[in-house]
C-alpha cells in the first residue's frame, strides 16, 4: 500500500528522528569513536536521563529539556567517577578488552535493574506544552514532539563539533585520540583529558535522555533498543567523526521510518542491526572515518 | 650467488592521509645479514608489518622463495618460514616461558613429536640463555629477558627468515653484545636475518648489507661502510 | 588420551548418579531447581569456551539459548520429533548462528563482536515475537510427550540435563587441554603475536564461536518441555545474559572448573533467593557481584584459591 503522501511523511519523520538519534549517539561517538572505550552502558545512562526528566516533570512540572540541561553537570560528575574506576581497574593495567566490556555491561545491567526496582515496568511519559501540537508543512504533518528533539539534537551535535574543533580541551581530546604520547610531550595529561572526554560523553546522556522521553514513553528496558542504533550510527558515520554521526543518524532514521511505515514497526530494530553488520562488513572505518 | 629469499616490489601503505610506504623495493638474499635503518617514522616497522602479514599493503607485491605471499594471512607466512620479534615485546602472559615457545613449535610443525616439542624448546632456551626461567611467567622477567623471549619465540617457529624489530632498544652495551652473539650464531646456522635497529654500532657490526628508509622511500643501499659515508643518509638523520 | 578416557568414565558415573537420584522420591522441587542449575552449568561452560578461553565476550547468550528453544518448538509443532533430535537440531541451529555472527565480525576487533552480540538478542527476540507459528508474542503451549523412560517427565529432564552438563564439561575440558585450547589461550593473551607465531586465529575463533553457540542451543532445546509454555520474554530472559557472564567470571575463566563452580554457587543462591526476594532484586545483586568481581577479583574464585595457596 503505497502513496506519495505516506512516503513523504515517512521521510520527514525519519529526518526528524535522525536529529534525535544523533543526539543519543553523541556520547558513544565521543567515548567509543574517539577514546576507543567500548562503553556499552551508554544507553543506560540515557535512560537514566529520561527517568530524571520524568521525575522532575511529574513532581515539579519541569520541562524535560530544562531538566536535561540542569542535570548535565551531575551526569558529567558521574562520568568522571565511572571513568576513574574504569581507568584504575582496567586501562592502566592494560586489561581493558574483556574485563572492561564486562564492567560496562555490569553497569548497564545495574542501572536498568535499579530503575526497574524503583519505577516498575509501567511506561512513563512527560507532559509538555508542546506534546500534542503539530504544524503542517506542505501537506506533511510535523509533530512538535519530534521537531523539538530534532532541533535540540542538531544543536547538541553542532555544540560538540565546535567544542572539539575550537576549544583547548576539545582539541586536546582530538589529539589524545590520535597520539597519546605526543600529548604527553605537549605537557597535557592524557588521563585528565580522557576523563574530561568521558565526562562530556556521559553528560550528553542527560539531555539526550530528556529528548528520548519527550518523543515516546519509556520503560527501563528501552535502553536495549538503542544499543544497536548507537553503535550502528557511530560505526557508519566513521568512528569519531561528529559530522559523520549526524549524517549516519539521519540515514538510520529515514531507513527505520520507511521500514516502519511499509513493513510494520517491529522491524525497525532489525534495520539498525542490519546497518551495523553491513557497516562492519563493508567499511569498518565508516563513511567519514580515518 | 645466493638465491633471493625475500623480494618486495613497489610496496605502498597509507594510513588515512599519511603515506607510510611509498613504493619500496628491495631484495634479501638467502643466508644474508640484512640491516634496515632510517629515522623515526620512516616506515621500517610498517614495512616489516606488511612483510610478516600483520598489515595488508595497499599496493605492491611480496615474494618469499619465489611465491607471492602478498595476500596470505600472517599465520600462513609463519608456516612458510617467516618469523618476527616485536619492538614492544608481546609475550603470552598466561603461559610460562617454555609454554610461550610451545605455541610456535606446535603450530609450525608438520608432524607432532611425542614430547610436544619440549626438548626442542629447552634447547632454544639454552642457546638464548633463558633455561633458568623456563617455568616462569613473563611478568617476572627483566627487560633483556623479555627481549630474549621474543627472539626465542621467533626461533621456535623454525624460520628461514627471522625479522628482529628493534630487539635491542633500551639494553645496556653488554646486553646488546649478548643479543648480537646469539644472532650471529643463528645466522651461521643458515637463518637469514633482517635487523631493524637504531643502535648504529650493532647494525654496522652485524649487517652485510643495509637499506635506508626515509619518509617511506628507499634512499640508500649498500655495505655498512658505504652507508656511513652516504650524504643522503646523514641528511635524513640529522636534517639540513 | 588416557586422561580423556578417565574423564569420560567419571562423566558416565555422574550421569548414572543422576539417574539414581531421579528415581529417589525426594521433594520434586529438587528436580526443578536441579534442572535450572545444571542448565546453567551448560550455559556457563559454553560461554567460557569463547569468553574465557579465547577472550571474546558474548553478550547475546539469550539469543543462542532461545534459538535452541524455539528450534525445538518449531520441530515439536511440525514433526513431533523426539527429544534427542530436538537437542541436536537446537545445537546445530545455534552453532550456525554462532558461525554466522563470527564470520561477520571476528575479522574485526573483539569489541565489535561483543557489540553485535549485544544487539543480536533484541533483534532475534523481535523476529520471534512476530513469528506466529511458534507462538509469537503470546507464547505457545507445549505438550510433554507421554511415557518418559523413568520417573516423572521432570525427573527425566533432570537426568537429561545431567548428561548434557557432563557432555559440555567434557567438551570444554578436552578443548582446554588440546592444541586448540593452547592456540585459543595464545590468541587471548595477544592475538597479533599468536597470528605471527603460526596460530590460525580466525579459524580458531570461528571454531570457538560455533562450539559455544552449539552448546548454548543444546541447553535451550529441552526448555520447551521443561516450562510447557514458551514465550519470548522467558526464553530471551536477561537472566541468561547476566548469569552466562557472571558465573564464569565469578568461578574463574581460565579453566573448565570455574564455570561449574560459578554455576553451582550462583545458581543455587538464586534458587534460594527467588523464594525470599523479587527476581529484579536478585538480578540487581548478581549485577553488583559481577561488577565487584570484575573490579576486585578478576580471576574469580579459582584465582583467589590459587593466590591463597601461594602459587
Amino acid at each position: 500500500m503505497f502513496s506519495w503522501d505516506l512516503l513523504a511523511n515517512a521521510v520527514v519523520a525519519g529526518l526528524l528522528l535522525g536529529g534525535f538519534y544523533a543526539a543519543v549517539s553523541l556520547g558513544i561517538s565521543l567515548i567509543f569513536g574517539l577514546l576507543d572505550i567500548a562503553n556499552i552502558a551508554q544507553p543506560a545512562f540515557v535512560i537514566l536521563g529520561a527517568y530524571a526528566a520524568y521525575v522532575m516533570n511529574s513532581s515539579f512540572g519541569l520541562d524535560p529539556i530544562l531538566t536535561g540541561l540542569l542535570f548535565t553537570p551531575l551526569f558529567y560528575a558521574l562520568g568522571v567517577v565511572v571513568y576513574r574506576v574504569y581507568y584504575g581497574s582496567f586501562e592502566r593495567r592494560g586489561e581493558e578488552s574483556l574485563r572492561g566490556l564486562v564492567f560496562f555491561f555490569g553497569l548497564l545491567f545495574i542501572i536498568e535493574v535499579s530503575l526497574s526496582l524503583k519505577f516498575g515496568v509501567d511506561y512513563r511519559l512527560v507532559q509538555t506544552a508542546y506534546t500534542s501540537r503539530s504544524i503542517d508543512l506542505g501537506g506533511v504533518g510535523i509533530a512538535f514532539r519530534y521537531l523539538v528533539p530534532c532541533v535540540v539534537g542538531v544543536a547538541m551535535t553542532l555544540a560538540l563539533y565546535l567544542f572539539l574543533g575550537r576549544t583547548f580541551y576539545g582539541r586536546a581530546i582530538m589529539a589524545v585520540s590520535q597520539d597519546q604520547s605526543a600529548l604527553r610531550l605537549m605537557g597535557a595529561n592524557p588521563v585528565q583529558i580522557k576523563t574530561i572526554a568521558f565526562g562530556v560523553g556521559i553528560a550528553a546522556a542527560s539531555l539526550s535522555g530528556a529528548l528520548l522521553i519527550s518523543i515516546a514513553p519509556v520503560i527501563p528496558s528501552t535502553d536495549r533498543d538503542y544499543i544497536g542504533r548507537m553503535f550502528a550510527i557511530t560505526v557508519l558515520g566513521g568512528m569519531g567523526s561528529i559530522g559523520g554521526t549526524l549524517v549516519a543518524a539521519v540515514i538510520l532514521g529515514v531507513a527505520e521510518s520507511l521500514m516502519s511505515t511499509f513493513s510494520g514497526p517491529s522491524w525497525s530494530l532489525a534495520v539498525s542491526f542490519g546497518i551495523l553488520l553491513l557497516a562492519l562488513a563493508v567499511r569498518p572505518a565508516g563513511l567519514f572515518g580515518r | 650467488m645466493a638465491a633471493t629469499l625475500l623480494e618486495v616490489h613497489g610496496l605502498r601503505k597509507s594510513f588515512g592521509g599519511f603515506t607510510a610506504l611509498n613504493g619500496v623495493t628491495l631484495q634479501v638474499r638467502a643466508g644474508e645479514r640484512f640491516g634496515l635503518i632510517g629515522p623515526n617514522g620512516s616506515g621500517k616497522t610498517t614495512l616489516i608489518n606488511c612483510v610478516s602479514g600483520s598489515l595488508h599493503a595497499d599496493g605492491g607485491r611480496i615474494l618469499f622463495e619465489g611465491t607471492d605471499i602478498t595476500t596470505l594471512p600472517a599465520h600462513r607466512r609463519t608456516q612458510l618460514g617467516i618469523a618476527r620479534s616485536f619492538q614492544i615485546p608481546k609475550p603470552f602472559t598466561s603461559m610460562t616461558v617454555i609454554e610461550n615457545l610451545g605455541i610456535p613449535l606446535e603450530y609450525t610443525r608438520r608432524a607432532r613429536s611425542r614430547d610436544g616439542g619440549a626438548a626442542e624448546a629447552a634447547e632454544i632456551l639454552r642457546v638464548i640463555g633463558l633455561e633458568a626461567k623456563a617455568h616462569v611467567r613473563p611478568a617476572s622477567l627483566t627487560q633483556i629477558e623479555m627481549r630474549k623471549l621474543e627472539l626465542a619465540r621467533a626461533m621456535a617457529a623454525r624460520p628461514k627468515l627471522l625479522i628482529c624489530d628493534e630487539a635491542m632498544a633500551g639494553l645496556s652495551s653488554g646486553e646488546v653484545d649478548d643479543i648480537l652473539t646469539i644472532l650471529f650464531r643463528l645466522n651461521e646456522g643458515g637463518i637469514t636475518i633482517i635487523m631493524i635497529e637504531h643502535i648504529m654500532r650493532a647494525v654496522m657490526r652485524f649487517s652485510e648489507r643495509i637499506v635506508v628508509l626515509d619518509a617511506g622511500e628507499r634512499i640508500a643501499e649498500g655495505p655498512p661502510d658505504d652507508i656511513v659515508r652516504n650524504p643522503a643518509v646523514e641528511k635524513a638523520y640529522l636534517g639540513e | 588420551m588416557a586422561r580423556t578416557v578417565r574423564a569420560v568414565l567419571v562423566g558416565l558415573a555422574v550421569v548414572a548418579a543422576g539417574i539414581a537420584l531421579a528415581t529417589l522420591r525426594v521433594n520434586p522441587y529438587l528436580y526443578f531447581a536441579g534442572y535450572v542449575i545444571l542448565q546453567y552449568v551448560v550455559i556457563a561452560t559454553a560461554w567460557n569456551i569463547l569468553g574465557g578461553y579465547a577472550g571474546y565476550v558474548n553478550f547475546g547468550t539469550p539469543a543462542f539459548f532461545a534459538l535452541g528453544a524455539y528450534t525445538a518448538v518449531f520441530l515439536i509443532q511440525s514433526t513431533q520429533a523426539p527429544l534427542p533430535v530436538l537437542i541436536l537440531a537446537g545445537g546445530l541451529v545455534s552453532a550456525l548462528l554462532g558461525l554466522g555472527i563470527g564470520y561477520l565480525t571476528l575479522r574485526l576487533r573483539g569489541v565489535f563482536f561483543s557489540i553485535a552480540t549485544l544487539a543480536l538478542s533484541i533483534v532475534l527476540q523481535t523476529m520471534i515475537m512476530n513469528w506466529q507459528y511458534v507462538g509469537g508474542s503470546r507464547g505457545m503451549s507445549v505438550l510433554r510427550p507421554s511415557g518418559p523412560p523413568f520417573g516423572s517427565y521432570v525427573t527425566f529432564l533432570f537426568t537429561v540435563m545431567v548428561a548434557l552438563a557432563v557432555v559440555a564439561v567434557i567438551v570444554a575440558r578436552f578443548i582446554e587441554r588440546s592444541w586448540i585450547g593452547r592456540g585459543l589461550a595464545a590468541l587471548r593473551d595477544n592475538e597479533e603475536a599468536a597470528e605471527c607465531m603460526g596460530v590460525p586465529t580466525l579459524r580458531l575463533k570461528l571454531f570457538a564461536t560455533t562450539i559455544s553457540g552449539c552448546l548454548l542451543g543444546v541447553a535451550g532445546a529441552p526448555f520447551p518441555y521443561y516450562v510447557t509454555f514458551v514465550e519470548p520474554n522467558s526464553a530471551f530472559n536477561l537472566d541468561y545474559a547476566v548469569n552466562a557472564l557472571a558465573m564464569p567470571m565469578i568461578g574463574g575463566t581460565t579453566s573448565w572448573v570455574g564455570p561449574v563452580i560459578g554455576a553451582v554457587l550462583l545458581g543455587a543462591a538464586q534458587q534460594l533467593a527467588t523464594v525470599t526476594i523479587s527476581s529484579e532484586m536478585n538480578l540487581f545483586i548478581v549485577g553488583v557481584v559481577l561488577v565487584a568481581f570484575v573490579v576486585l577479583a578478576p580471576e574469580g574464585i579459582l584465582g583467589l584459591v590459587r593466590r591463597l595457596r601461594g602459587r
